[in-house]
């Protein structure tokens, strides 16, 4: 039943978009998201959409995927898209009982839905491309200058890519508690919210005490792995800017600067 | 031949459960075990296995006495990484011993912390999973490979430091049978080929008999010491200790008592099997 989390999932593979240096995929996707909240008119989000249909079809990665990521969300994007159709004011389009329809809020509704729908593939696409030890040893390296300031930025790392290591991990281990807890009689499917929330207690407090007991076990074979810190650490694998990131950059800029002008003229 | 590891006098204790009283783990330990060989360790559960392994790299250090490490007192903290590197430990659960999620980035771990340069550390990830047998499998996702896999791929990981000497804590307690038997096999080719010290705490006679010396602990002295041979035939000793022995050596037990005469040293099946043809011809 956890199984199909997709959440952080890494698709390996070998596209344009996999084999782009992942310190220059995450500024990507950063000046991404900045451009999509700069985005107020169908031109720039038009422009902002080829953006991203451009770097999934380079990708290669199944629709079908982004989609499946993208279920968990359904019901905030439903949500907001409601709130937005009922609650904006202005021309009335159609109206029953408590409701009005107005164009301004078709528009909104439209435009979030998109905005939300965009923002979460184009993360999406990231770490579906990127591996997550590239993803952490480029957000390693791009936050670097903050050590400077005193900033734990190798530990931060170091947690993110040992979270991510034990996703399935601590998943089957859940799969199996509940699996026990079942066995013993336990029941998790009926009675009201509360009562179902209750229900978890006997899940999650095993689930913590071997998370505990396995951080332990962790932490010892760490160190008997000569772990000590960030300090004198090297990488098996460099990261290397190629030409490739060189042509990403200019597009993203390009199509950044494209949405800036065209928010400037009212677009 | 150079001596690896010796304890001298070593003691060690545990706080209690009403965190006053200490329950002292060892008195007077003293152990040398010679560099190259395969040792296993044998014991029951709480007798002290686990932390003497870990005083051996210093992740605990003696109380009283000493531990050296190829000559180096573990006792000495400007030495620590260079003692964690020479002597590598493998403990039982593979899946809490992995930090990465793909196999060579795992095995590039303890090389990194060193401060190896890159394309040394790439040398040293690729001979060790070769070691081990693992090279096919290096970019894979470790939650993904079976349990003897895991843990041929949690010895690469210290194999890649270039120990000396490696320490495995019960490292098949939890793997299958057909698991098992990988992990043994490449700690063997490693002992044999590598002239790595192996020092071998486990649960299993079958895995005991495959090692040049035993030593038995019990309540943290040294029991008894010797090759298996030399310690298996002390059947009632060990008995009184609540140790098991291996299979063959109980079956040949229980024949002598019943008044035959049987060679109790026939420790595998093979030898055990042509003691008894043996002794039906006779």
């Amino acid at each position: 039943m956890l199984k199909d989390i997709t959440l952080g999932q890494y698709f390996p593979g070998n596209s344009p978009i996999h084999r782009l240096d992942a310190r220059c995929k995450l500024m990507r996707v950063v000046v991404y998201i900045v451009a999509l909240f700069l985005c107020k008119s169908y031109f720039s989000y038009g422009l902002a959409l080829l953006f991203l249909i451009t770097a999934i079809a380079l990708s290669r990665i199944r629709l079908k995927a982004l989609f499946k990521g993208m279920k968990t969300l359904l019901i905030i994007i439903l949500f907001t898209a409601l709130i937005n159709m009922f609650y904006t004011p202005g021309t009335v389009l159609a109206k029953f009982w408590i409701f009005t329809i107005t164009e301004e809020g078709l528009r909104n509704a439209l435009f979030l839905v998109l905005r939300i729908v965009m923002l979460v593939s184009g993360t999406f696409l990231l770490t579906y491309t990127t591996s997550p030890i590239d993803l952490t040893d480029g957000l390693e390296s791009l936050l670097s200058p903050l050590k400077k300031l005193h900033f734990p930025v190798h530990e931060l790392a170091m947690m993110m890519s040992i979270a991510l290591r034990f996703i399935p991990t601590l998943i089957e281990e859940t799969d199996k508690i509940i699996s026990a807890q079942k066995a013993r009689g336990a029941d998790f499917e009926s009675g009201n919210l509360f009562r179902r929330a209750k229900a978890l207690i006997p899940i999650l407090i095993p689930l913590f005490i071997s998370a505990f007991r396995r951080a332990e076990e962790l932490a010892t074979a760490m160190e008997c792995r000569c772990y000590h810190g960030g300090k004198g650490r090297t990488k098996m694998k460099q990261l290397h800017y190629h030409m490739i990131d060189a042509i990403a950059a200019v597009i993203t800029l390009t199509v950044f600067a494209g949405i800036i002008v065209l928010r400037s003229h009212g677009l | 031949m150079s001596i690896a590891i010796e304890t001298k006098d070593l003691h060690f204790s545990y706080p209690a459960r009403d965190g006053e009283t200490m329950l002292p783990v060892f008195r007077d330990l003293d152990l040398q075990i010679q560099e190259g060989s395969f040792v296993a360790v044998l014991g029951h559960n709480g007798c002290g296995k686990s932390t003497l392994a870990k005083h051996f790299n210093a992740i605990l250090l003696p109380e009283g006495g000493s531990v050296h490490v190829f000559g180096r007192d573990t006792a000495n903290e400007e030495l620590l990484l260079e003692i964690r590197r020479t002597v590598g430990m493998v403990f039982q659960n593979p899946d809490n011993q992995m930090v990465a999620n793909v196999v060579e980035e795992d095995v590039a771990f303890a090389p990194e912390n060193l401060g190896v340069p890159s394309p040394e550390i790439r040398k040293r990830v690729d001979a060790a999973l070769k070691a081990v047998g693992m090279y096919d499998y290096r970019r894979h996702a470790p939650h993904l490979l079976s349990g003897g896999q895991k843990q041929r791929i949690a010895i690469a990981g210290v194999i890649a430091m270039e120990p000396r000497c490696i320490v495995l804590d019960e490292p098949t307690a939890m793997l299958d049978p057909h698991g098992r038997e990988e992990v043994m096999q490449t700690i063997e080719r490693l002992n044999r080929e590598q002239g790595i010290t192996v020092i071998l705490i486990t649960h299993h006679m079958t895995e005991a008999i495959r090692a040049q010396r035993v030593i038995v602990m019990h309540e943290g002295a040294v029991l008894t010491d010797g090759t298996p041979k030399e310690v298996f035939v002390q059947v009632e000793l060990l008995k009184n200790a609540g140790l098991a022995v291996p299979a063959t050596t109980e079956l040949l037990f229980h024949l002598n008592r019943q008044g035959h005469s049987l060679p109790l040293d026939a420790l595998s099946i093979e030898e055990c099997a042509q003691a008894l043809c043996a002794w039906a011809k006779a």
